[in-house]
């Protein structure tokens, strides 16, 4: 059984977003990162599928300039088998739409052998959803996108996965090798393990320098912070007072009742 | 036939979801600035009568795709259908508008891919000009910033998700004569994908991403047990009941429920927090909200940092009156 998990950085929470008049629109100095967690979930269900099997192959690979190696190999430390790195630099990335990107990852791996890959469904930084959806597309493979659980069958080459829609969830087949984007509640990431850790500058790590940046149907245009909240009318006291008050408010004031 | 805006609609147990109106709505603006004509197609089985209603809105052709194999969605089988009428026809569509839906977030990026377009998710603006590149914006960076992304040329192949509950609908046009037309549905012959099964919940109301008002529990609600209070109150406010992270991962609420990074992104009209704190990772799902109401014990909760209104209280005291009065005020409307 072999396995592909993509993955890639997005900007921590703390990290201060400046936005900028002009290209690249956003002042990325400021920024420290994090693997994007529904990536997480990509590589750790890799992990797990190998347990559960016995066996297999896991390979995780990253979109991004030289940072991602760090999450390669937290990724190997996890439990991967090996890493792939598609280096695209810092400029060139904000150039990428997510159609490129899933054409970056089809370029890389679609002369490995796999029977599953793994995605996060969605980056919490631009919350796009599709590059896995896409890749799948490029690969002429089946997706079921958003899972919270996964079962394999091996040896009838098919995978069942669950999703929530809309007031239900859904319980899908796709025929092996197939794309699954991985969505929260499908497991909980470990932390690498010490014996991890140290193995995991042994671990292939393939460099991938000079990709050609595929043209995005796409472009940012701007960015702009949202006017930032300020605390409003804060109530205090008398409990039925200041809820009498905060009705009188959402009626008349906000006029949202 | 000249190049149009397609909106695809959809539709649960024959019944056009209302997003599928505010479609239609966008695509009439649009047709405004550009002088583009839109298209409405209709997936599903049984559904004849979804395309009398549709006739009254200025669209050019209403295309109904209606076959056994289409009554539930499937990723394969709907973007066959779609992919092989959108190919041939003789112009590419410069457009199209889906639902952001588990279908619509599903369907969009396939068809995008298929045909090497662009697409852009969960919009909450949408412009085109003479150029008839579209231009879109999008909540980012953990729902604080807004993006505007534009479609590169050529103009064709545009495709976006459109958040409901976010455009107007679409309004009644007279004068324009409609057409309809049956698109045949072949039952693929490699089919990959198979829908095993569909377990419906229990109506627990609707999903909040569609919901006006939302009313979300924490870490405070201390229980499963006690979200009845909240369900009570989002039903007198027509809205739907939402969880931070907390709870959901305790279990007391599905994960569907969840407001946040790793949960849903919602803006609705009202957002009440209670028993909320108010993490930046709970923030990033609701900040886009145009009212947020918070009701907390602790005064210093960084809620109160970013809500409109906040109460400093026990939300078991205070949701409690507030129910009462919204109660009062219905009855005396009747």
């Amino acid at each position: 059984m072999n396995i592909i998990a993509c993955a890639r950085q997005v900007p921590t929470l703390e990290s201060a977003i400046k936005p900028l008049p002009s290209p690249p629109f956003m002042d990325r100095s400021a920024l420290t990162y994090m693997a994007n967690p529904f990536d997480e979930f990509a590589v750790e269900e890799g992990i797990r599928i190998k347990e559960r099997l016995g066996g297999g192959e896991l390979t995780v690979v990253a979109v991004g300039p030289e940072g991602a190696d760090q999450m390669l190999l937290n990724a190997l430390a996890m439990g991967a088998d090996r890493a792939v790195h598609i280096n695209v630099k810092e400029e060139d990335s904000c150039l990428l739409d997510t159609l490129a990107v899933a054409t970056l990852l089809k370029n890389a791996i679609e002369d490995i052998e796999f029977d599953i890959v793994l995605c996060g469904k969605e980056a919490t930084d631009d919350r796009q959803g599709a590059v896995g959806i896409e890749l799948a597309e490029l690969l002429g493979l089946p997706h079921a996108a958003a899972i919270t659980k996964l079962d394999i069958d091996f040896e009838a080459k098919k995978a069942t996965a669950r999703r929530q829609v809309e007031g239900a969830w859904e319980i899908v087949e796709c025929q092996l090798p197939a794309v699954f984007t991985c969505h929260k509640g499908l497991n909980d990431p470990r932390y690498p393990p010490l014996p991890g850790i140290m193995k995991a500058r042994t671990k292939p790590h393939n460099n991938i320098t000079d990709v050609g940046v595929p043209a995005a149907r796409l472009s940012l245009t701007g960015l702009e912070n949202l006017p930032s909240r300020k605390a409003g009318k804060k109530l205090e006291g008398d409990v039925p007072e200041a809820t009498k008050e905060l009705l009188r408010l959402l009626h008349d004031e906000a006029r949202v009742i | 036939m000249a190049q149009e805006i397609l909106v695809i609609t959809e539709q649960r147990g024959g019944e056009l979801k209302n997003v599928s109106l505010e479609l239609i709505g966008e695509a009439q603006r649009l047709s405004e600035t550009t002088g583009l004509g839109y298209s409405v197609f209709v997936l599903g089985h049984e559904i004849e009568g979804l395309a009398g209603p549709l006739l009254n809105y200025g669209v050019e052709e209403i295309l109904t795709a209606d076959s056994e194999v289409l009554r539930d969605y499937n990723s394969q089988v709907y973007a066959d259908v779609l992919a092989n009428e959108i190919s041939g026809r003789e112009e590419k569509p410069a457009a199209i508008l889906l639902p952001a839906t588990a279908m619509g977030k599903d369907l969009g990026p396939r068809l995008a891919a298929r045909f090497g377009g662009a697409y852009a998710a969960d919009c909450i603006g949408l412009k085109m000009g003479a150029d008839l590149l579209l231009e879109a914006r999008r909540l980012v960076y953990g729902g604080s910033v807004v993006a505007t992304v534009k479609g590169n040329p050529p103009p064709e192949f545009q495709v976006v998700t459109l958040r409901p509950n976010t455009f107007e609908r679409a309004k009644e046009v007279t004068g324009k004569e409609t057409g309809v037309t049956s698109v045949r549905v072949e039952t693929p012959s490699d089919l990959r994908v198979v829908l095993k099964e569909i377990v419906y919940e229990e109506a627990r109301g609707m999903d909040i991403a569609e919901a006006r008002a939302i009313v979300s529990g924490g870490r405070g609600m201390k229980g499963p047990e006690n979200y009845a209070i909240l369900e009570e109150l989002a039903g007198l406010l027509g809205g739907a009941v939402g969880a931070s992270r907390a709870a959901v991962d305790a279990g007391w609420r599905p994960a569907d429920s969840q407001v946040g990074l790793t949960g849903k992104t919602v803006a609705p009209e009202l957002y009440i927090a209670c028993g909320i704190s108010g993490s930046p990772q709970h923030l990033a799902g609701m900040m886009s909200s145009r009212c947020i109401v918070a009701i907390n014990k602790d005064p210093d909760a960084p809620i109160f940092k970013v809500s409109d209104y906040g109460i400093v209280g026990d939300l078991f005291e205070v949701v409690p009156l507030i129910i009462k009065d919204l109660s009062l005020q219905s009855k005396e409307k009747k």
